[in-house]
């Protein structure tokens, strides 16, 4: 046990804060708004676990991270010993540290939070993971086991394609990962803005496992480049992670106005294409003055604290339900609140509105009450009648959701798939095609980093035992 | 990295690029584009794919340059390179042995209907080609397409080669020669020709494809910045097309979306000259 302090004195130490830039500064630039913990701090936090027997919160996380190991090693300040167990466990740390939803998770299962406030685990996470980073030099080399000969393909090389990848390298198998952008980190690039997650961050992780030995071909769409039929031929097992890569449309009047984005086209320009944040960058964007952004998710908070930081002087989200019911994370409500974005809840579009040029002027909405619950589980919102009214906006961003991709499915008549085109896999990963997994979004439908994370670590346990 | 092995110019700023891209080359079918990148940063620009050579792991691209972006691509010297090139994307031409074609093409859309005409001579239509430009110096591969078409038909709006006036005059009169009437007739070009093409053979019900070339980023269909009304639906040009029932198609609502970046676009080239004059300025 390397914690100094007693059982009373852990109890006594309150839970640190993350230091974050100020709204007003930040809402006006692409800077990552929380700065992250100074090693005094970190260190204390980590000395708050009480390193309780039975370990609730490593089952709080999907990819199940030895989380009082490496609390208690960085308690003990030592650094290199906290990142090993961390990135042993955890392909990507960096990220998850920022983006995963440790509130519901591992600190949701915390013991210190029946009484007070969990640990901070995901400031910890990141801290060490940062750490590691900027010290490479200090941690020893993940030691490979010998080659075991055995080829594994994996499409998409977001969260789940790159964590499964890290996994199968470890395992000694050769691994090519074929993404079909230009870039890596999939959803992690493309989707989840500099200011949660800085691109640097997603470089750092990646290179880190092509050291270790994957090889990444950017620019192949499996499905158009290459056939799931071909990378079976090739490689001894195929993981599937090309994610959720198809905008829901809203289906309602005015769609095909100019200034209509999907999340997907407006957070692909800003982040991958660097529209509007790179004065260099060709790829355009149009920011508007007031932006309207449909949908209660966390992506639909990337994108209005994106449209803030692109100048927009009203940014709007517009949600059917009540601010209760949004499956956005607490923490991005709160800072799109301090940044100044307007929450207009209990709303629902009707139509967008447009000028006689074909340029959006207005989302024309309508009032909604919470009825009963839904299949959901959540209060189903029904209209109010007469209470149609437009929230003026040069852009509408559609942020409900997105669907499967059928690129790839399309060309593999033999995969199984559910009635919404998602790849139908058990909990191993194991699709109704021998050898071929999948796992991410593209089996989930939309869900989180996280979740993704943990399905490309069970489908490298199953390929292992598959190619063994 | 794609190497360029060579770089043509066959009308003003338009190019003809062939591409080292092996695996583009031995999966693409007539019809099919591919997005490319000149380098990091830089935008990602729809080319559809010219003629592939699988054995050489080649690609040919037409591209016109008229944007920064695509000026950047044809600069490009043979031993150069694009960053990216991804592809084939879109779904392939619908090849069938109708009996007898035309194949309309203006400016930079012949290139991307020569592959398309040759597939359908060789499914065994007789293929009637017309081909447009504003004047003599844009058109392009009128000798390639005259190999398997039965007759080619130029029109220049000047009058300085072929017949003076639009591709839609040569075609009218092809479909009121009852010897020479096309069964179905496939449109590249610019918006207003693939529209003037369409509102010309609806009348007779000719079967009429048209190529489109909207606003996209990925082509993968993830963005649906490339969403075009056809039939009164919603279509992803990238994954559903690029390929349309020219008669149900929204040309207006196209051409609309079309303008969506272009003042955009013209600050870019206001910067550009102004940076020319600039550095004219300095130099004296």
């Amino acid at each position: 046990m390397a914690n100094d302090l007693s059982m009373k004195e852990r109890l006594a130490l309150g839970r640190v804060h993350m230091p974050e830039l100020d709204a007003a500064i930040r809402s006006r630039n692409f800077e990552e708004v929380n700065r992250g913990l100074g090693m005094e701090e970190a260190v204390q936090e980590a000395k708050r676990c009480i390193q309780c027997k039975h370990r609730p919160c490593v089952e709080g996380c999907p990819v199940g991270v030895s989380i009082p190991e490496f609390l208690d090693a960085l308690a003990a300040e030592n650094l290199p010993e906290s990142a090993r167990i961390l990135q042993g466990d955890n392909a990507l740390p960096a990220v998850c540290g920022r983006v995963c939803p440790q509130e519901t998770q591992c600190e949701a299962k915390c013991v210190r939070g029946v009484k007070g406030e969990p640990v901070a685990i995901g400031y910890l996470e990141r801290f060490v993971a940062d750490w590691a980073m900027a010290n490479a030099e200090k941690l020893a080399k993940t030691a490979l086991p010998a080659a075991t000969g055995k080829k594994v393909a994996v499409v998409g090389c977001g969260p789940a394609g790159l964590t499964a990848a890290g996994e199968l390298t470890r395992a000694g198998h050769g691994v090519t990962i074929f993404e079909a952008l230009h870039d890596t980190g999939g959803v992690l690039r493309y989707g989840i803005p500099e200011f949660r997650l800085p691109k640097e961050i997603i470089d750092v992780e990646v290179s880190r496992l092509v050291e270790m030995g994957v090889e990444i071909e950017c620019n192949v769409i499996v499905g158009k480049t290459l056939t799931l039929g071909q990378l079976r031929e090739e490689f001894d097992a195929v993981f599937i992670a090309n994610g959720a890569g198809l905008p829901t449309m809203l289906n309602i009047p005015g769609e095909n106005l100019k200034g209509v984005y999907s999340a997907n086209e407006f957070l692909t320009r800003v982040n991958l294409m660097e529209a509007g944040r790179n004065p260099h960058a060709p790829t355009p964007i149009i920011a508007g003055r007031q932006v309207a952004v449909i949908g209660g998710g966390n992506t639909a908070m990337d994108c209005v604290r994106t449209a803030r930081r692109l100048g927009a002087e009203r940014a709007m989200i517009v949600y059917r339900r009540g601010e209760a019911e949004m499956p956005a994370r607490v923490e991005e409500i709160k800072h799109a609140k301090e940044e100044g974005v307007e929450f207009v809840m209990l709303t629902a579009p009707l139509e967008i509105v447009g000028t006689d040029d074909g340029w959006v002027s207005a989302l024309r909405c309508q009032r909604m009450e919470l009825g009963p619950p839904d299949d959901s589980g959540r209060r189903k919102p029904v209209p109010v009648a007469g209470s149609e009214f437009d929230l003026p906006a040069e852009v509408v961003v559609n942020a409900v959701g997105t669907r499967a991709n059928p690129l790839l499915t399309a060309t593999a008549p033999a995969l199984e798939l559910n009635r919404w085109g998602n790849i139908v896999a058990d909990e191993t990963g194991a699709t109704s095609i021998p050898g071929v997994y999948a796992g991410g979004d593209m089996v989930r439908g939309g869900a989180t980093v996280i979740l993704a994370m943990g399905d490309g670590k069970r489908a490298a346990a199953a390929i292992g035992a598959h190619l063994a | 990295m794609y190497e360029i092995l060579e770089n043509e110019v066959l009308a003003p700023n338009l190019h003809r690029l062939v591409v080292r891209a092996p695996r583009v080359a031995s999966a693409r079918r007539p019809g099919q584009f591919v997005i490319v990148r000149a380098d990091r940063g830089d935008e990602r620009i729809p080319l559809t794919i010219g003629d592939a050579d699988p054995a050489a792991g080649t690609v040919t691209l037409f591209i016109q340059a008229i944007g920064a972006s695509t000026r950047k691509i044809v600069d490009i010297p043979v031993g150069g390179a694009l960053r990216d090139v991804a592809g084939s994307l879109g779904q392939p031409t619908h090849i069938e042995n109708w009996g007898r074609v035309a194949c309309i093409g203006g400016g930079v859309g012949t290139a991307v209907l020569f592959p398309l005409a040759r597939a359908l001579a060789e499914a065994g239509n007789e293929v009637t080609t017309v081909i447009g430009g504003r004047s003599e110096q844009y058109i392009i591969l009128a000798d390639e397409l005259a190999a398997f078409s039965a007759e080619v038909l130029i029109t220049t709006e000047d009058g300085s080669r072929g017949r003076k006036g639009f591709v839609t005059h040569a075609l009218a009169d092809l479909i009121a020669d009852p010897a020479r009437a096309p069964k179905v007739v496939l449109a590249v070009g610019p918006v207003p020709m693939m529209r003037a093409v369409a509102e010309l053979t609806r009348p007779h019900g000719i079967e009429t494809v048209v190529s489109l070339n909207p606003i996209m980023i990925d082509g993968t269909g993830m963005c649906g910045g490339c969403r075009v009304v056809v039939g009164g639906e919603s279509k992803f040009a990238c994954v559903d097309g690029p390929e349309f029932d020219g008669h149900l198609v929204d040309f207006a609502g196209l051409s609309d979306r079309l303008t969506t970046y272009r003042s955009f676009e013209e600050q870019v080239r206001h910067a550009a000259t102004e940076c020319r004059l600039t550095k004219e300025v300095a130099n004296g």
